[in-house]
């Protein structure tokens, strides 16, 4: 496994390269869930990102970072297959990434769903099975006990039937990780799963992700703009700025001086408590309970 | 009472009308099938824009094809098929979201209609056609009409039944449906022209102006019953389909036109599902009892 630094961006977590690599919590696994060997995006000229290698273990926990615009999106849907690389390569659990490949597991933003919408929590799981296939439905003992397991592993049992318009956000977003898990995947991609969540619901909700892969060795890829909620899970932050991109542990990647290098303006990181607040970035803030630190 | 509801007369003019009771009964039966799709997508509004410019269709081929004393149902019929599924593939392309799309369809559709009433008025035939495209003309369906729709629901049934799945999928969760592999992009405009064909088939039948309800109402009554897709979909097409054949047994009493009885009965439909549902919903749905916060979610109407 090694990670290779964009081109030109050595910054000081270089220095520490053979500690960012090996933070995996997986023990005996061959073959990475992510696999990328000098990817390339690009839209016409413009360079989201390129030369990004990077190998996620099973069962490690990546969290992707940076401000609105840098890719963090487009890295999702190039995962998913949505979006062709324009130079190197992706794997997905060995396999070429693809679209709809079942080795993956989404869940993305929380949003409301009409409250007359004829779907129960259980229907919305068991999108996942096969939701994809051709044809009509068609009800099975098997299909329903494999819902009910799903449900019962996030804590949804209680409202099976409910219909999903009636849930709040926290419930809905249990029912999306049990949706995306129930194909038991390599990779968990989650695209900011606990924004308009409240805090406890972010809690539980990152709860689960956590728990799922360090018994199942799932490895997650958490797109985020806020890493306080997860940051007792993160073994590797991925961070992109405009073209450039650092890869390590969250203590290595966000210090003032490494992110000062990648904005290209001086920014300054705090540890409050087990909080990182991080200020200097207009668009891009980290904060927790501190929205009355003033920003730049 | 007697004067209005007369089973006599109702009796014998059956044996006349089962071709009417057969047109109604398949187009209950498509309405009630493609109906928690259209829910599902949020395209109330679009069916209703569909449905008024399908009768543009139907005048403009009255207008400019239907010279003489040619004009023949297979005519009006034909044209707003052509009004319909241009309508619907115009307003899937409009965006998946309803907020961006129902505005756009407000714009067309007043137009549209404008332009029926205006080729219409243009037409220097029987007049008798003008109102059978507004308020339907079931009583008046001829066999190759029939035939029409048999072929169409043929059609769109055969086409449901293989996409209904990844459709639906789709028509919920569009995002992780994509992710999932769905082709999401293909299957809307798929969907657009299947609706648009079934409105087509309804306007011939109840009217322009009351498709929706056989294509909205019994959907909107199942789900107040009921929040399982598949019940919804087979209490849909039981409500849409006793709607359209008993509406039509109802009108065969002297002086009823057959628009009134279809919208009523499910209309009457919708409102003992809507009291049977807010009564469940203070019980609670499944297991879980319902926040009062989600109760007041809902959309009053």
């Amino acid at each position: 496994m090694t990670t290779r630094l964009a081109p030109g961006t050595a910054g000081p977590a270089s220095g520490r390269r053979e500690a960012i690599m090996t933070p995996v919590p997986a023990a005996g696994a061959t073959t990475p869930a992510v696999r990328l060997r000098d990817a390339e995006l690009a839209f016409g000229p413009r360079v989201l990102w390129s030369g990004l290698d990077l190998d996620i273990a099973p069962g490690e926990f990546v969290a992707v970072l940076g401000p609105n615009g840098a890719g963090k999106t487009s890295m999702l849907k190039m995962l998913l297959g949505q979006l062709p690389l324009t130079a190197g390569t992706v794997q997905i659990a060995g396999r070429q990434a693809s679209r709809g490949s079942s080795a993956i597991g989404y869940v993305p933003q929380q949003r409301s769903f009409d409250p007359g919408l004829p779907v129960r929590a259980r229907d919305l799981v068991g999108f996942g099975i096969d939701g994809h296939r051709w044809g009509l439905p068609w009800p099975g003992r098997d299909r329903r006990q494999r819902i009910d397991a799903a449900l019962a592993a996030v804590g949804a049992g209680g409202y099976a039937d409910s219909p999903v318009g009636m849930l709040s956000g926290g419930e809905q977003q249990r029912l999306r990780i049990a949706q995306a898990l129930i194909t038991d995947p390599a990779v968990l991609l989650c695209d900011e799963p606990l924004l308009s969540l409240d805090l406890a619901h972010q809690q539980a909700v990152s709860n689960l992700i956590d728990r799922r892969r360090r018994e199942a060795h799932t490895a997650v890829v958490f797109v985020t703009h806020e890493i306080n909620p997860i940051l007792s899970m993160v073994d590797r932050v991925l961070y992109l700025v405009g073209g450039e991109f650092r890869i390590g542990p969250p203590d290595e990647v966000m210090t003032s001086a490494v992110l000062s290098e990648l904005y290209g303006t001086p920014i300054d990181v705090l540890r409050a408590g087990d909080r990182i607040v991080v200020l200097g970035t207009d668009h891009h803030v980290h904060h927790g309970d501190h929205d009355d630190i003033e920003v730049l | 009472m007697s004067d209005v509801f007369s089973l006599s007369t109702i009796a014998e003019l059956l044996p006349y009308v089962y071709g009417s009771l057969i047109a109604g009964a398949i187009l209950g039966l498509l309405g009630g099938v493609i109906g928690p799709m259209i829910q599902a997508r949020d395209l109330a509004f679009a069916v209703h824009g569909a449905s008024e410019l399908s009768f543009a269709g139907g005048a403009a081929a009255l207008l400019f094809f239907g010279t003489g004393a040619a004009a023949t149902g297979t005519l009006v019929a034909t044209g707003s098929i052509v009004g319909s599924v241009i309508a619907a593939i115009l307003f899937g392309l409009l965006g998946f979201r309803a907020r961006d799309r129902n505005s756009a369809i407000g714009v067309i559709l007043p137009f549209g209609l404008g332009l029926g009433v205006l080729f219409l008025a243009l037409y220097p035939g029987r007049s008798a056609n003008k109102f059978g495209l507004l308020v339907g003309q079931i009583v008046a369906v001829d066999q190759t009409q029939l035939w029409l729709l048999v072929a169409v629901a043929v059609v769109v049934l055969g086409s449901l039944a293989v996409i209904w799945r990844p459709l639906f999928f789709a028509s919920v969760d569009p995002e992780v449906a994509a992710a999932r592999g769905v082709p999401v992009r293909f299957l809307a405009p798929l969907f657009m022209l299947l609706l648009g064909l079934t409105v087509a088939m309804a306007v011939q039948i109840v009217g322009a102006l009351l498709v929706l309800s056989l294509l909205i109402t019994p959907t909107a009554a199942a789900v107040r019953v009921t929040a399982s897709p598949a019940k919804v979909t087979l209490l849909s097409v039981a409500f849409a389909m006793f709607s359209a054949v008993v509406g039509i047994i109802l009108s065969l009493t002297p002086k009823l036109p057959v628009s009134p009885c279809v919208t009523t009965v499910s209309f009457l439909i919708y409102l003992v599902c809507r009291l049977i549902g807010s009564l469940r919903a203070r019980r609670g749905w499944g297991r879980r009892t319902v926040t009062s916060a989600a109760v007041t979610a809902e959309p009053v109407g």
